[in-house]
């Protein structure tokens, strides 16, 4: 059906161009404004544009409107529901209608009704959708119509339809801005669900996480916990550590590249650490968790086995129980990740301090380690301090790796060999399960979505800002 | 008496010079070793990494068929529906017999771990094609079971003390048989490219994830591109510069640096929960990840634009053209390889995101082909998340190998780019 609707409608468009620009091309008598095209573009639109906006409202309001029609005539049983089954029933009635399968089972009279209803449903959905086919055609039709009478030599066809583009395009952008507002929207609207059950003080300041909400009222466990301070201190303590190998590893990177590396070698070095940059973080997790976690557990594992019996006899008890799952792992590996970040806008930082603060010295007599020492880190500090920003900001946010490696357990620790977990991995796993979309465990991940977002995005903003000030320093 | 000969001090003075320069130099080829180290544990980090992947990927592209003759045998195979026979017991049941082995249960059940379930499929095929073959002995070629696979690539060894790994010594020994009769053959291991996702190691592939994620970059492609290189052409070209248009531009450098987790939280929120798309369709996938790669496409496209000199808007504006035939007819022309060239690598980086599909249900088993935007898909990246977390060791070598096919599709989405950009871009 709407397949037929849309290609009638584009025959009538293609119609409408075709002998719009037909006559703009016989171009008799006075001084044409605008081109056979635009003529030609502008019956299209207005063929088009009146049509598809017919379509965008009955696609709308088709749902209310067939609520409107079909609640008007309701038997009596089904008036007398309680209004969460006679929304339910209505519901199967639209899914039978449209030759599907109920989703509950109705028993009594209400079966028959359902039937019947079901019936007058598809009828009534059938008619709205005859409607809006036919409002469509007839609007395509009498746009083309006026669209190609139109054309005549002083019509500014061509600025009308640059109108349109120049719309068009801001559309485009307002895109973006939308973008943010869904995010906004979203993330508020169900956090605000949240905290309706979960008093905000006790999310952020809860040290208990264990968001395991019964199905039954009567299990136990039902009430669950959902303090998130220990995610938060497992965020941040993978964050450091990934940036204790990042920052200095990325920092002499970015060093080394800019003022001792020949341009050859740079030309092979950068693509290269491009590579590690363009890998994706599933990669990184299948190479934490097969790779990096076995290796290391096995090193501590073994200088466990050795201190056991001497005088560090608990520490070696200790170092034999080490997990694959640690938060050293997630976060050197996070870290190598982010090596090719903190490294490329450093190069960049690096770059922009003018050459003249490099010459001046050199001719006092420095060393290139002096000069980048005193000189050019002192001067590039506040960009570095924001490139760095950006890359906590990465971290943060970085969810496979965590989700692959770190592991599930809400530890409260500072201890780089316990597992720890992270917001993200909550998020991943509060959503993947099948769950209804309404109870509080689910709730809970936009909880910690919104916290995410408040976050990265301050740090983003302020890493944005000092850059900015920097990069005009001296522009 | 060296006081006498150096007076002044001045030898002395030369001397501790000396010696300073030598820590200052010593202390400058420290800090440039530091450097050569700090980029030489970068690579050599990616080094492990590809060479990780490979080691434990490339034993996955072979496999081990086993060649075994079926009597099959009236008595078990039904005439009128002969896709109902248990073609796998039968089959073991007589290769136990051959072994010498049938009295004993337990060691049939040894036998028929030993095939894989394909068997079934195999010989179901071969009767309906052919009905007259009931009452024949067919010989039936059928992957091994993922262990028996193991085995024979040397991944389980028998030194490993019995209980500890999933093949009983007998087992082993079978193989070995089976192996000295020359009924087992490696071959190139088509499942893995023409099969989608399956409980069983030996049967799953990455065909269907492969296309899911073609469908999902369909749709990506299909949104973002237009959309972006429309807002980075009224935000470079038409724009007023007013406080809207700056909040637009804050707007697109923070979406950029958004967690990618976030767009997932969006995705399910108002495309799943709000408009009631279905759930682990390429089609949610796609949007989420149109969102996500706006920004970049952005971001590229009017970096793109604005390395075309202003001369050439100037030049078409002289000779009469508006600012929309200026903008379409010359420099959106001459920018096009820097736009297409961000956009494949935002692309390329969407191929590779898995965080928010896992949270759109694309984490979801899904052992077929999608056939429409709507159907429950798979995707490449998620088939690694989904490969990893599973129990069979044969999986981990099918992860590294499902790797190698991303990367393999990635590398070939960033060479078009640089292709593109070494061919067509212009120094002006």
């Amino acid at each position: 059906m709407a397949l037929i609707v849309f290609a009638v409608l584009a025959a009538v468009a293609l119609g409408a161009f075709l002998a719009a620009r037909a006559r703009a091309r016989v171009r008799s008598g006075a001084a044409w404004h605008s081109g056979p095209v635009y003529h030609a573009v502008q019956a299209l639109i207005w063929t088009l544009a009146p049509a598809l906006l017919v379509l965008v409202l009955a696609a709308v309001f088709s749902d209310a409107l067939w609520l409107q029609v079909m609640s008007a005539g309701l038997p009596e049983p089904i008036q007398a529901l309680e209004p969460f089954r006679r929304q339910a029933f209505l519901s199967d009635v639209r899914l039978v209608g449209a030759g599907g399968l109920p989703m509950q089972i109705w028993t009594g009279e209400l079966s028959g009704l359902l039937q019947s209803e079901a019936a007058r449903s598809s009828r009534v959905q059938g008619l709205l959708d005859a409607a809006a086919a036919v409002a469509a055609v007839t609007l395509a039709l009498l746009g083309g119509l006026i669209g190609v009478l139109q054309v005549r030599p002083g019509l500014r066809a061509r600025n009308r339809v640059e109108a349109w583009i120049g719309g068009a395009l801001f559309v485009c952008s307002a895109v973006a801005v939308l973008t943010t507002v869904g995010i906004v929207a979203s993330l508020l609207f169900e956090s605000l669900r949240f905290f309706q059950t979960v008093p905000v003080l006790e999310f952020l300041f809860g040290t208990q996480w264990s968001p395991q909400i019964a199905i039954r009222a009567d299990q136990i466990g039902s009430s669950g916990a959902f303090g998130a301070v220990p995610l938060f201190v497992g965020t941040f303590l993978i964050m450091a550590i990934a940036m204790l190998v990042a920052a200095p590893i990325g920092l002499f990177s970015a060093i080394y590249l800019s003022e001792y590396a020949s341009g050859a070698s740079r030309a092979v070095i950068k693509p290269l650490l491009e590579i590690l940059a363009g890998v994706p973080t599933v990669v990184y997790g299948f190479f934490a968790a097969l790779t990096v976690g076995p290796a290391l557990r096995g090193f501590f594992n073994g200088i466990g086995a050795q201190l056991l019996g001497g005088p560090l006899d608990s520490v070696g008890q200790y170092l034999l129980l080490v997990q694959n799952q640690m938060a050293l792992v997630a976060g050197a590996v996070m870290g190598i990740m982010l090596i090719p970040f903190v490294s490329s806008l450093s190069d960049d930082i690096i770059n922009a301090v003018p050459q003249s603060l490099r010459d001046g010295s050199y001719a006092m007599g420095a060393t290139k380690s002096e000069t980048v020492g005193r000189v050019l880190l002192p001067a590039a500090l506040p960009g570095i301090a924001g490139a760095l920003l950006l890359a906590v900001s990465r971290a943060i946010g970085e969810t496979m790796i965590v989700t692959m490696a770190a592991g599930l357990a809400a530890n409260l620790t500072l201890n780089p060999l316990d597992t720890v977990t992270t917001v993200t991995v909550q998020i991943v796993t509060l959503l993947t399960g099948d769950q209804e979309f309404n109870s509080p465990k689910t709730l809970a991940a936009f909880g910690l979505g919104l916290t995410l977002f408040v976050l990265t995005l301050c740090l983003n903003i302020v890493a944005q800002r000092i850059v900015q000030a920097y990069r005009e320093q001296y522009d | 008496m060296t006081d006498a000969l150096d007076p002044t001090g001045q030898q002395t003075r030369q001397r501790a010079a000396a010696a300073q320069l030598k820590r200052r130099y010593a202390r400058e080829r420290r800090f440039k070793l530091y450097g050569q180290l700090a980029i030489g544990i970068a690579l050599a980090f990616l080094l492990l990494l590809v060479g990780r992947i490979f080691e434990q990927g490339h034993t996955a592209f072979y496999t081990h068929a086993l060649t075994t003759p079926v009597y099959l045998d009236p008595a078990r195979v039904d005439r009128v529906y002969p896709s109902g026979a248990n073609y796998l017991q039968l089959a073991a049941d007589q290769q136990a017999e051959r072994l010498g082995v049938a009295d004993d249960p337990v060691a049939v059940r040894e036998v028929r771990d030993l095939l894989s379930s394909e068997l079934n499929f195999v010989a179901a095929a071969a009767v309906e094609a052919d009905p007259s073959r009931i009452g024949q002995t067919l010989q039936l070629r059928a992957p091994l079971d993922d262990s028996a696979d193991l085995y024979l690539k040397g991944e389980i060894s028998r030194n490993t003390p019995e209980d500890q790994r999933v093949l009983s010594d007998r087992q082993l020994d079978w193989l070995d048989q089976f192996k000295a009769n020359g009924q087992i053959e490696a071959r190139f291991n088509t499942v893995l490219f023409t099969r989608s996702d399956s409980t069983q190691p030996e049967l799953a592939g990455v065909l269907g994830a492969v296309i899911g994620s073609a469908l999902m970059l369909f749709v990506t492609a299909a949104l973002a591109l237009p959309i972006g290189v429309g807002a980075a052409v009224y935000l470079e070209e038409f724009a007023p510069k007013n406080r809207f248009t700056d909040l637009i531009e804050v707007n697109i450098n923070n979406l950029a640096a958004v967690p990618s987790i976030v767009y997932g939280l969006l995705g399910l929120a108002l495309f799943i929960n709000w408009m009631h798309l279905p759930r682990s369709s390429p089609l949610v996938g796609g949007l989420v990840l149109a969102l996500m790669s706006l920004p970049t496409i952005i971001i590229a496209t009017r970096s793109a634009l604005k390395s075309v000199p202003p001369s050439i808007r100037e030049a078409a504006l002289a000779v009469g053209a508006s600012r929309t035939q200026a903008v379409f007819h010359h420099v959106l022309p001459l920018a096009a390889p820097g736009v297409m060239t961000g956009a494949i690598i935002a692309m390329a980086h969407a191929l590779g995101e898995t965080a928010p599909l896992l949270l759109i249900g694309m984490v979801s088993f899904v052992p077929g082909v999608p056939d429409a935007l709507t159907d429950p898909s798979s995707a490449l990246s998620v088939l690694v998340y989904i490969w990893e977390n599973a129990s069979e060791r044969a999986f981990h070598e099918r992860t590294a190998a499902a790797i190698m096919v991303l990367l393999t599709f990635m590398i070939a989405m960033n060479a078009v780019a640089i292709i593109l950009r070494r061919r067509f871009e212009r120094r002006w």
